[in-house]
């Protein structure tokens, strides 16, 4: 079972069904529908939906902890259903809810629990538990002897995907892994997740019951409705910009539009230039250059380009040097990583409503205001599917 | 209360088969026999229905009917049978450890599988989906997290088993019940009654106090009373998000 790192398969559900109870009963409800999904390989997809959806169930069929009724499920090609059973589910990763910590192993025991069944060496163990405490961001040397009981709930969450990583399989499977922590926690998980598997790039199936956590955390998302279909399978972009059903509209919620801005960041826009000045040089040509433009404000900055605040050029004396005193440092900042739509939010909060876009260094780089956002939405916009094939007498669609 | 003082000092009453040390030593010996053959029944089966969960209403509520049955009866219903079968140990030992036997069996049953479907069932899942085989999720997480109920029911069988083994000596049997029954049947010999009595329930709360250091030893270090006490600087684990890992 050695494998190197990075490694990842294809996940394909081909056709498959689960009821319970008497499967040859026609009338039998299925916990899972006729489910065909194709996952490439190294791309996380989420499976979201409401209680009760089958997402779960169809999670649990790849590691076989639910057997389907029919249909197959292939891992790089090959038939689950074919393989011995512990050998296949030691080749995937497994986090649940509420971590499934051992609470009477310690944390580096836990960690080690596949590669022990493995037959790996201790020594050998140990360094691959304490490689991947930190690879989550948990110092080896602190939480390595520690038992569950002794862990915040985010220090769980953090073990528990160290422990489905242990052994390096190429497929995960997560369902809700940070279902059990507080909102804030939750997000600096998911964000340091999405920074790992950007190194690892295994083949995730990730469950949900949380539209934004499916739309931040999946290259692909399959949304499920109650009676186990799925009623869209798309990237996050596809679902937000034309929802194909009005179920699926609904589910990601009538604020698409805003969660749509939380997929593109700053990077996707083009800048404003910013009308900079350098703390020092000559008031006069400032007043000038800003009354001369339609935005009489002038950006004053440091010589090392990062901002200080800004200036009415109306304000401006005719002559003598730019002080620092005169600018008013309340703007709101922003990167090149934020979301559009935390941008946006930044920008309605604040009174000067232009965002200062600056780089590592803090230094300049552009400005972004709202009319851009709104812009940047216009662009992008498509029409939901299920309304292009509206009745006679419903608004034409202008892509149409 | 003198008499029974000057029974326990009189050295007669420590020396020979009739006195204390010999039947202590039945007391023990037959009672520890008894648990003996009680958990080689009852671990075994408790362990799979926990584990399986199948069969689990119809044995445990067997169990529980064995509980309802008085040793005293079992004793004599037992008697006719055993002295047809042996004629030397039929009178007093084999009745005597049976109805013990039968005794230990439903408490150190019942919490075993008790104990055992106690466990956390979303921690046995996640351990089936990490691709722990069935023995192995029963002997690394099940029997480990289980072990504080399942020395809690050999401590009740104990207890039980030793009180019980005092009808042995209704029979004509040893143990320290021969003091108590000859007490009571020679109105010449109080003394000797209460004095059983303290044996047997010294004995008993003996045996209770070594189980439970025992039940604390082997309780895996993490699951041992209050985590305060051993726990590193201050821990951020709130109590609220404590309970749900099992």
């Amino acid at each position: 079972m050695e494998s190197s790192a990075g490694r990842a398969a294809t996940v394909e559900f081909d056709q498959v069904s689960k009821r319970y109870g008497g499967s040859a009963k026609a009338g039998t409800p299925a916990a899972v529908n006729d489910l065909s999904l194709s996952i490439p390989a190294g791309r996380i997809c989420v499976l979201v939906g409401p209680s009760g959806c089958g997402k779960t169930t169809s999670l649990k069929m790849v590691n076989r902890l639910i057997e389907p009724t029919s249909g197959r499920i292939l891992l790089d090609g090959v038939d689950a259903a074919g393989r011995e059973l512990t050998e296949l589910r030691r080749g995937i990763g497994y986090v649940i809810q509420q971590t499934g910590l051992f609470p009477h192993q310690t944390v580096v025991e836990n960690v080690g629990t596949v590669p022990r069944l493995l037959g790996w060496s201790g020594a050998r163990i140990r360094e691959r538990s304490e490689e991947l405490l930190g690879l989550v961001g948990l110092d080896p040397a602190k939480y390595s002897r520690r038992f569950p009981s002794q862990l915040s709930g985010g220090e769980r969450q953090r073990v528990g995907v160290a422990r489905a990583l242990a052994a390096d399989p190429p497929i995960m499977l997560m369902d809700e892994p940070f279902g059990a922590v507080d909102p804030i926690v939750r997000e600096r998980l998911q964000d340091e997740f999405l920074r790992l598997q950007e190194e690892l790039a295994k083949t995730i199936l990730f469950v949900t019951h949380d539209i934004d956590e499916a739309i931040k955390m999946g290259d692909l998302v399959a949304v499920f409705e109650i009676g186990g279909k799925v009623a869209q399978f798309g990237t996050p972009a596809e679902l937000l910009a034309s929802p194909a059903s009005d179920f699926v509209a609904r589910f990601v919620g009538t604020d698409r539009g805003l969660k749509r801005l939380a997929l593109s960041r700053v990077a996707d826009l083009t800048l404003h230039a910013a009308p900079t000045a350098v703390v020092g040089s000559d008031a006069g040509e400032a007043r000038r250059r800003g009354l001369a433009a339609s935005f009489q404000f002038v950006l004053l900055t440091d010589p090392a380009n990062r901002p200080l605040g800004w200036i009415d050029a109306a304000t401006l004396p005719e002559s003598g040097p730019l002080t620092e005193a005169l600018a008013n440092p309340t703007s709101p900042f922003v990167n090149k990583r934020t979301t559009l739509k935390d941008a946006l939010s930044l920008l309605l909060d604040s009174d000067v409503q232009v965002g200062i876009v600056t780089d590592r260094t803090g230094a300049v780089q552009g400005l972004v205001t709202v009319d851009m956002i709104a812009e940047r939405m216009r662009e992008g916009h498509i029409a939901p599917a299920y309304l292009v094939d509206a009745p006679p007498g419903a608004p034409a669609d202008p892509a149409e | 209360m003198d008499s029974v003082v000057n029974w326990f000092l009189d050295p007669l009453n420590w020396q020979g088969s009739a006195g204390i040390p010999n039947r202590l030593f039945e007391h023990v010996s037959l009672s520890g026999a008894a648990l003996l053959v009680a958990a080689l029944i009852g671990l075994p089966i408790g362990l799979f229905i926990g584990h399986t969960g199948r069969f689990a209403t119809a044995v445990i509520n067997i169990a529980n009917i064995g509980r309802a049955i008085p040793s005293y009866a079992v004793l004599v219903i037992i008697l006719p049978v055993s002295l047809q079968i042996s004629p030397e140990y039929g009178l007093n030992v084999i009745p005597t450890f049976l109805a013990m036997t039968l005794l230990a069996i439903p408490p150190i049953l019942v919490t075993t599988y008790a104990g055992i479907r106690e466990v956390d069932r979303d921690l046995v899942e996640a351990a089936r989906g990490m691709g722990l085989r069935e023995p192995q999720i029963l002997g690394r997480l099940e029997i480990p997290l289980a072990t504080p109920v399942i020395v809690g029911g050999f401590r009740t069988a104990t207890l039980q088993v030793i009180a019980t083994a005092t009808i042995g000596a209704v029979v004509g049997g040893g143990g320290l019940g021969r003091f108590i029954v000859d007490g009571f049947s020679n109105p010449s010999l109080p003394a000797q009654l209460y004095a059983g009595v303290i044996l047997v329930a010294g004995l008993a709360i003996g045996l209770d106090i070594v189980l439970a250091l025992i039940q604390r030893r082997i309780t895996p270090r993490a699951l041992r009373g209050p985590l305060d006490r051993w726990a590193g600087p201050a821990e951020q684990a709130s109590p609220a998000d404590s309970p749900g890992m099992g």
